[in-house]
């Protein structure tokens, strides 16, 4: 009887999704490709269900990270925190490519409190705990962990910020990202905890969706390898989302985890 | 002292009998009736069936530090060769800038007759095969065009090749000389 309790609860964890991923969250950067020998960038980043306008929420960039060719970015300049959107200005200056995004980490609980009433709570490894009211029953926490980011070249493409570190779900590309093209091919790998995530749902949905009546989404499956592969149907921006949970959690606390992977990607016309 | 002076006839003659092939092309750049005109940035390049690119022929961009026409800022003009989009991921992204025998300024409008010869920079050495000869022109608040002309090397007999650029290149000619 316990058990089967339990199950429903895991059940009704399920399904109540994470309200943070509720909405579609993007980082969309000035430019993706520059050939210029230093260059400043600007992105803007949003919360929302549209893609990529400003009509929700801002993403918070409070922990807006920047990797280059040779480690961290420190120029990061203006950033701002508006109703709509964030934004923040990058300055490059060696060649190759960057990695542009912000990673959150959190735990979120699920609990049947001292009533009976079924209830959540989010917070940190530290105050977890003071979160769940005293004498809740069928605590369950998940660790939530979510990558949102893009990618940024200047001059000569390179492989460097794409080095895996075996933690979490990682996008590791084998087309460069910023390499893309209208009509042709891209192949793209995600590993789940260093090892490929094979069947892993993967979805891309084409930028400007205020100006069509059809979300457009394509739905991808990994392979064995990790790996999937998208032919982009015409230029511009594309959204691209995968969620999955499993795995080990790296919070002893934590019984579960969810970890998704979200970016924006530039495809030109050939 | 002795040698060198031998030597350099030597390799003359050398390279002209093995082959003197050329091309000679001539790339219009066609008269715009628009409010607002800047010289486009132009790449010339022979391209492998693969697309990996044989040689980088001609990129015609402003070169000095400019300034900004709105802002005023100055501005590096590799600040755009990216607009020369397939030019920028064949080859110009690999390249450091500018290219020796390659860079040029924008030119203006009209016919612009460029010689291309075996064993010299910027052609060099084209083992045999087909190839692809591309021009790739983007326009400041312009548009963007690619014209292809594909031909096999070394050219047996003296060919004539052409096409008709529709909204930033004129008519392209491609004269093949064994």
């Amino acid at each position: 009887m316990k058990n089967t309790f339990k199950w429903a609860a895991l059940a009704l964890a399920a399904t109540i999704s994470l309200p943070a991923l509720a909405h579609k969250a993007f980082i969309v950067p000035s430019s993706t490709v520059l050939s210029d020998e230093e260059a400043w960038i600007t992105l803007d980043a949003a919360a929302g269900n549209d893609l990529f306008y400003f009509n929700h929420r801002p993403l918070n960039l409070e922990h807006l990270a920047v990797r280059g060719p040779e480690g961290y970015v420190q120029e990061i300049d203006n950033r701002a925190e508006g109703k709509l959107r964030a934004s923040a200005d990058v300055h490059l200056t060696k060649p190759g490519t960057y990695r542009i995004g912000t990673s959150m980490e959190g735990l979120f609980a699920f609990f049947v409190d001292a009533e009976g009433k079924r209830g959540r709570a989010r917070g940190t490894p530290e105050n977890i705990d003071k979160q769940i009211p005293a004498g809740a029953k069928d605590v369950r926490i998940t660790q939530t962990q979510s990558i949102v980011e893009t990618y940024v070249t200047l001059g000569k493409p390179d492989a460097s910020v794409f080095a895996p570190t075996g933690k979490g779900l990682e996008f590791v590309p084998v087309t460069h990202p910023n390499d893309l093209f209208a009509g042709e091919p891209a192949k793209f790998r995600f590993l789940l905890d260093g090892k490929p995530a094979k069947d892993l749902e993967v979805t891309v949905i084409p930028g400007a969706t205020r100006y069509r009546n059809a979300q457009d989404e394509i739905k991808l499956k990994t392979d064995a390898a990790g790996e999937f592969s998208v032919t982009w149907p015409a230029a511009g921006m594309y959204w691209m989302n995968a969620s999955v949970e499993g795995g080990k959690p790296s919070v002893a606390k934590a019984q579960a985890r969810r970890a998704s992977y979200t970016a924006t990607f530039e495809v030109l016309p050939q | 002292m002795r040698v060198r002076f031998l030597a350099a006839p030597l390799i003359a003659v050398a390279a002209a009998s093995a082959s003197a092939a050329s091309i000679d092309l001539t790339v219009g750049i066609p008269q715009l009736d628009v409010s607002e005109y800047h010289r486009p940035y132009v790449a010339i390049w022979i391209e492998r069936p693969d697309r990996s690119v044989a040689a980088d022929l001609a990129v015609w961009y402003q070169q000095k530090e400019g300034k900004d026409a709105k802002s005023g800022k100055q501005e590096s003009g590799s600040k755009w060769l990216a607009d020369l989009r397939q030019w920028w991921r064949r080859s110009g992204r690999d390249k450091s800038l500018p290219i020796d025998g390659v860079s040029g300024a924008t030119r203006p409008v009209g016919e612009h007759r460029l010689r291309f010869e075996t064993g010299k920079a910027p052609l060099g050495e084209l083992a045999p095969g087909h190839y692809t000869l591309v021009v790739e022109a983007a326009r400041e608040v312009g548009g963007r065009e690619v014209l292809s002309v594909p031909f096999d090397w070394p050219p047996a007999s003296p060919q004539h090749l052409q096409a008709q650029g529709k909204s930033e290149l004129g008519a392209l000619r491609v004269d093949l000389d064994p």
